[in-house]
């Protein structure tokens, strides 16, 4: 009697598990549903024309194209702060299955100009930050806001964003404002994360030797459209 | 005691005194005199009328005509609101969220008063329910458009740090909350004022004109003290209910900051 009801079970599982190869033979779900993957279908910021882009994991995709050409608009749509058709994914997981703060904890948008709300820099960090990394003292973390260099802020905003340990990294200009030594810094330091988080990257610049030593593909909005170089 | 009966020229001089004011504007360049001028013979027409039409009321004590006065007080207090945001919500929003405040927080302060405080009979007479409401709606209308103003501004002057901590996964409530706080203190500030100030450094205007009028002082404070009271919590809780409702007004169902739907 409990041997008849074992077998059954046994077979339902077979089945089961067939099914299961077989769904998964045929999907990129196998192939992919590990990696943190940037996928965007039929996505567009409503002035652009729709877009088709997969950022594999470890990948790192440069883009640039005239000022108003749309770049930080693509960006902000990605991280969903601004309404936009299509839709973006991280892996298999869609933008509007999760809360939005969800998403956009696991999307790094580090825009051109940081801002600040609190007085203090420290009151920006949930935990002391790697300051040293980025060329910066530990008395940075004390002094106002107000106090800080254009190119000091945008290294503690790249400190910042990626304290929250994001999937995804979407990056515009993060280097405009700096020499080339903190400039090599960032690079490094952003580099290095994305080499032990996996996180795929689309990196806003205009420097043809940045998007040489970052970048593997390489993509330019022309006329509302953003086109593979 | 007799009341001194004001002549039409008696206000005239007062009224020069404006004039004078709004010749100093324009000779100063501060650019109010238009504004300044429209808005005292605005009121000038404005309370002439509304002095026959109380007249009119008081004699016949009809509830419909005292709820349409009602509304239309309320509506023409909407539109005062409304045309005191420098960035206003577009479209029925602009109009509808310092309206619905004012009439949640008025009318059920009036009510409150009428059912419970003053009871007269019956309550709706009209020698206590308009004055009331029109206190109310005066001084309501005043704290919501502050309030209101303020956090529409705000909200637009400080949209990089509001969606710096968005992007930082805060959600909307977080991003705005410093931003709400200080738009209601902001309404509040006027009426706290007030009252803090009342009888030491200013006799109020209610108090001030029923004197005038020849009542005794001490009834003349209990009254001036009933009506601050009221108008202390319309306003918070009309500014309340506009700050909230604004400031949902502000994000979409993701939690995006819509500027878009301010006036530009």
């Amino acid at each position: 009697m409990t041997i008849v009801v074992e077998m059954k079970q046994c077979a339902r599982i077979m089945v089961q598990c067939a099914e299961l190869i077989d769904t998964l033979r045929f999907s990129n779900a196998y192939l992919f549903s590990l990696m943190p993957q940037l996928k965007l279908k039929h996505f567009s910021p409503l002035i652009l024309e729709p877009l088709n882009l997969v950022i594999d994991e470890g990948e790192t995709v440069t883009l640039s194209g005239p000022s108003g050409s749309g770049k930080s608009m693509l960006l902000r749509a990605i991280a969903d702060l601004d309404p936009h058709n299509g839709t973006a994914w991280l892996g298999e997981t869609a933008a509007d299955e999760m809360p939005a703060p969800q998403w956009r904890r696991k999307v790094g948008y580090l825009p051109a100009e940081s801002s600040w709300w609190e007085e203090r820099v420290g009151l920006h960090f949930a935990e002391a930050p790697k300051l040293d990394a980025l060329g910066l003292a530990e008395t940075i973390l004390h002094s106002p806001v107000a106090h800080l260099s254009s190119g000091e802020r945008q290294r503690l905003a790249v400190l910042r964003m990626l304290q929250q340990q994001p999937q995804i990294l979407l990056l515009d200009e993060p280097t405009a404002n700096l020499d080339p030594h903190h400039t090599q810094l960032v690079e490094e330091w952003i580099l290095k994360y994305q080499q032990h988080s996996g996180a795929p990257i689309l990196w806003v610049t205009h420097d043809p030797e940045q998007r040489q030593r970052v970048g593997m593909r390489h993509f330019e909005i022309n006329d509302k459209k953003v086109i593979q170089q | 005691m007799t009341l001194i009966t004001l002549t039409p020229f008696d206000l005239a001089l007062a009224s020069s005194l404006v004039l004078l004011l709004a010749l100093l504007s324009w000779r100063l360049q501060l650019g109010v005199e238009r504004q300044l001028l429209i808005a005292a013979l605005r009121s000038a027409v404005q309370l002439i009328l509304i002095g026959f039409v109380l007249k009119l009321l008081f004699a016949q004590s009809n509830p419909l005509l005292i709820g349409l006065l009602a509304l239309l007080m309320l509506s023409v207090a909407g539109y005062e609101v409304m045309s005191r945001q420098q960035r206003r919500f577009t479209g029925l929003w602009g109009y509808g969220i310092g309206a619905l405040s004012m009439f949640l927080s008025s009318f059920s302060v009036a009510l409150i008063t009428l059912w419970v405080i003053l009871q007269p009979d019956p309550w709706y007479t009209p020698q206590y329910a308009i004055p009331l409401l029109g206190m109310l709606l005066g001084n309501t209308m005043t704290g919501i458009a502050l309030s209101l103003d303020n956090l529409t501004r705000t909200a637009w002057d400080k949209r990089h740090q509001i969606e710096a901590q968005l992007l930082l996964g805060h959600d909307a409530r977080q991003a705005i909350s410093s931003i709400r706080r200080d738009a209601l203190r902001s309404g509040l500030i006027p009426i706290i004022n007030s009252m803090a100030a009342a009888g030491i450094v200013s006799l109020p205007g209610m108090m001030t004109g029923q004197i005038l009028a020849g009542s005794p002082p001490l009834e003349a404070a209990k009254y001036q003290l009933l009506i601050m009271f009221l108008i202390a919590s319309g306003t918070g809780l009309g500014s309340m209910a506009a700050i909230w409702s604004g400031s949902k007004r502000l994000f979409d169902e993701r939690q995006r900051l819509r500027l878009d739907r301010l006036t530009k």
